[in-house]
């Protein structure tokens, strides 16, 4: 077991004719995912990479059962892919596109709260159960199939700290990279109480970084709630207040997201805490050790 | 994306909010006969900077000059103005060397009553906008918000439904307004929340939110930002910025597809990704140095950027090395490692470079490097990468 995917996942492409979602169906593809169909309104009948296109997410799931999508549409009409996929009734939807407007994910986000679909991202590198199914962009060999569960908010960071656990010889049962923005599908919350129901995962990593409040959160239901060993690290101990720092969420606003409250509520909550981003992989053995 | 005070204003006034008459200033001139045209024995000259605090700030040139000062003649608001124009206004947010003003906004006075705090926000662990006012106005509100939290009310309003009418009289009934003032303040509010969805702010703060004697409420001075992702849908908002209130080579940077932010330190960085990009700071502040930058060339970066990413970097005099720190994932380290050399020999170094290349096609990256006999420091992991460039910075 694993959480979110396995290899009995049918994948989706919402936007797979585009340059990123062709490139990018075809990485999960050789990954081996089932990606079984795409979609791109007017472009109904085509095939890409040997997957055929749908103009409808409704047509996708009626002929080919896809249960989970990965969407590449451009930023505009990103919500409105969210929202057909939603009314498909797609279990998970990851949305990899990188600059939707807020008060767009505002909408979107009272309709998933609603529903019983799970939905990642938006500007989110993806999901990967190793050796079962990748749903994004993130270079699948980094990876080995193990027990450690891996939830961040983004995207390199997170192949640092993947390929960190996989030369300490520590696999991953999933890794999810939760998107960088402000307002976001899936919190660590939500992920952490699945990583805790999840027999396959052993010990939790996760990557933080300054702005809002979701690690705070997140030491808060760690404490209560998860008695598997959890590491973390926070990026952004150097940011200045006020700028935002690449990832639209990432920023110090009114003095409140900064790194060090965030380090001191996880460490408050028993999680061990890498000072230095070279040392996310050992933070876990550490953890793993402790317990 | 912010705009000035006047031009938030201007929104408001079209959107039927209350603000004072005003006239925007570029001269001296300008200003005293916009202190007749105003007509008021009393007139306000405010600075038009970005930065907030302007009425606490004080020129660079001139320190007992203040950003903010009331007149009660058409020769003094011309003296003010002439003060102000030119001149570096130096506040809270401004940093050391100011920012130069370039117009005085000239502000009809008003009777003052009371002094409120109006904000509105996104709040992200509500996912939902949210509208706050305090009766502590003229306060900086995060000082508010950390003394005395119980003088903040906040309701959770739709985006598309807005704030309804009873939320508007909640609030006003915590503000202790008086029944007078209720149906002013509940129009002023819904307004306002309205004005923040249709426009796709991130941010409008009234502050202070004034109560005239006669009851009505009035934005003396106005905030207001935008989200910088949805100004594809808002052309005319685009038009209002102004560049000269932002850092040059963040601009450039951003017309290059780039992100990047300016530091104080001496260690320049090029990193792909934002997480990896803050924590390579961290990581070189961890061993010692300063970074001088952050710097995201993006997880597809190709060769211009990297150019353009260099360039940018040895713009800066104040930076003894650089660190270029790319995981590569999609993106290759071949491809990175062929950017790296062009852009290098294209830009000319004169600082050591320090290149730590880890993922994707990591062998041959490093060979490329090697065998190109070009005078690159190169780096087998993260730390290893920041005690040699923080070595090199000296």
């Amino acid at each position: 077991m694993s959480i979110l995917i396995g290899k009995e996942t049918r994948v989706l492409c919402q936007g797979i004719t585009g340059q990123a979602g062709e490139f990018h169906t075809r990485g999960c593809l050789e990954y081996g995912s089932q990606v079984v169909a795409g979609c791109t309104p007017g472009k109904g009948g085509q095939e890409v990479a040997g997957v055929p296109v749908f103009d409808t997410v409704s047509e996708a799931v009626a002929q080919t059962g896809v249960n989970a999508t990965m969407i590449f549409v451009p930023a505009p009409f990103t919500a409105d892919a969210i929202l057909e996929a939603l009314d498909a009734g797609i279990e998970l939807i990851v949305a990899i596109t990188e600059g939707v407007p807020v008060l767009d994910m505002v909408r979107v986000y009272e309709k998933v709260s609603g529903s019983d679909s799970v939905l990642i991202g938006p500007n989110c590198p993806g999901v990967i159960t190793p050796e079962e199914c990748k749903i994004g962009i993130m270079p699948g060999y980094i990876h080995r199939k193990g027990s450690v569960g891996v939830i961040s908010r983004s995207g390199t960071l997170t192949y640092e700290a993947v390929w960190q656990l996989s030369n300490l010889g520590l696999g991953q049962s999933t890794c999810v990279g939760l998107g960088g923005d402000p307002i976001v599908g899936t919190s660590f919350v939500d992920l952490l109480r699945m990583f805790q129901q999840d027999d396959a995962t052993e010990a939790i990593l996760m990557m933080g970084e300054i702005g809002g409040t979701a690690e705070e959160e997140a030491a808060a239901v760690v404490a209560q709630e998860i008695d598997k060993p959890v590491a973390a690290f926070i990026a952004g101990r150097t940011a200045p207040p006020g700028k935002r720092m690449g990832h639209a969420g990432a920023i110090i606003s009114g003095g409140k997201g900064t790194a060090e409250e965030k380090v001191a509520a996880l460490e408050a909550a028993g999680i061990v805490v890498a000072e230095s981003p070279a040392d996310m992989g050992t933070a876990i053995k550490r953890a793993i050790e402790q317990a | 994306m912010k705009i000035h005070e006047f031009q938030a204003k201007e929104l408001l006034r079209a959107a039927g909010i209350a603000v004072l008459e005003n006239q925007v200033c570029q001269s001296a001139e300008e200003a005293s006969a916009a202190y007749d045209a105003l007509g008021g024995e009393v007139a306000v000259v405010k600075a038009q900077i970005h930065a907030g605090g302007r009425g606490k700030g004080t020129l660079k040139e001139n320190t007992d000059q203040h950003g903010v000062q009331l007149v009660r003649s058409r020769d003094e608001a011309a003296e003010v103005a002439e003060r102000l124009l030119g001149s570096h206004l130096i506040t809270l947010q401004t940093g050391e060397s100011g920012q130069q003003v370039r117009q005085v906004l000239l502000e009809a006075g008003c009777a003052i009553a009371r002094e409120l705090y109006l904000g509105i926000v996104v709040d992200r662990a509500a996912s939902s906008p949210v509208l706050m006012v305090s009766s502590a106005g003229g306060m900086e509100i995060e000082k508010v918000a950390a003394e005395t939290p119980e003088l903040i009310f906040r309701e959770a309003f739709d985006r598309d439904a807005g704030l309804d009418a009873y939320q508007a009289r909640k609030l006003a009934a915590a503000l202790e307004l008086a029944p007078g003032s209720v149906r002013s303040a509940v129009s002023f509010m819904q307004r306002l929340c309205r004005l923040f969805v249709a426009e796709d702010c991130s941010l409008v703060e009234i502050n202070p939110l004034v109560v005239t004697e006669d009851g009505q409420l009035v934005a003396l001075d106005a905030k207001m930002s935008f989200d910088d992702n949805a100004l594809f849908r808002h052309k005319d908002i685009q038009e209002l910025r102004d560049l000269d209130e932002e850092e040059p080579t963040e601009v450039r940077a951003g017309e290059a597809g780039l992100s990047f932010v300016k530091l104080d330190g001496n260690i320049g960085c090029l990193v792909n990704g934002a997480g990896l990009a803050m924590s390579t700071m961290d990581l070189i502040k961890l061993h010692g140095g300063e970074p001088a930058n952050f710097l995201d060339v993006g997880g597809g970066a190709n060769v211009e950027q990297v150019t353009e990413a260099f360039r940018i970097l040895l713009s800066d005099h104040h930076v003894r090395a650089d660190l270029v720190n790319i995981f590569g994932g999609i993106m290759r380290c071949t491809t990175i490692a062929s950017a790296l050399l062009e852009a290098y020999e294209s830009v000319g170094f004169d600082v050591p470079l320090v290149v730590r290349l880890e993922g994707t096609e990591v062998a041959e990256g490093r060979k490329i490097l090697e065998e190109s006999g070009v005078d690159i420091i190169t780096a087998n992991d993260l730390t290893d990468a920041a005690q040699k460039v923080v070595a090199a910075a000296g």
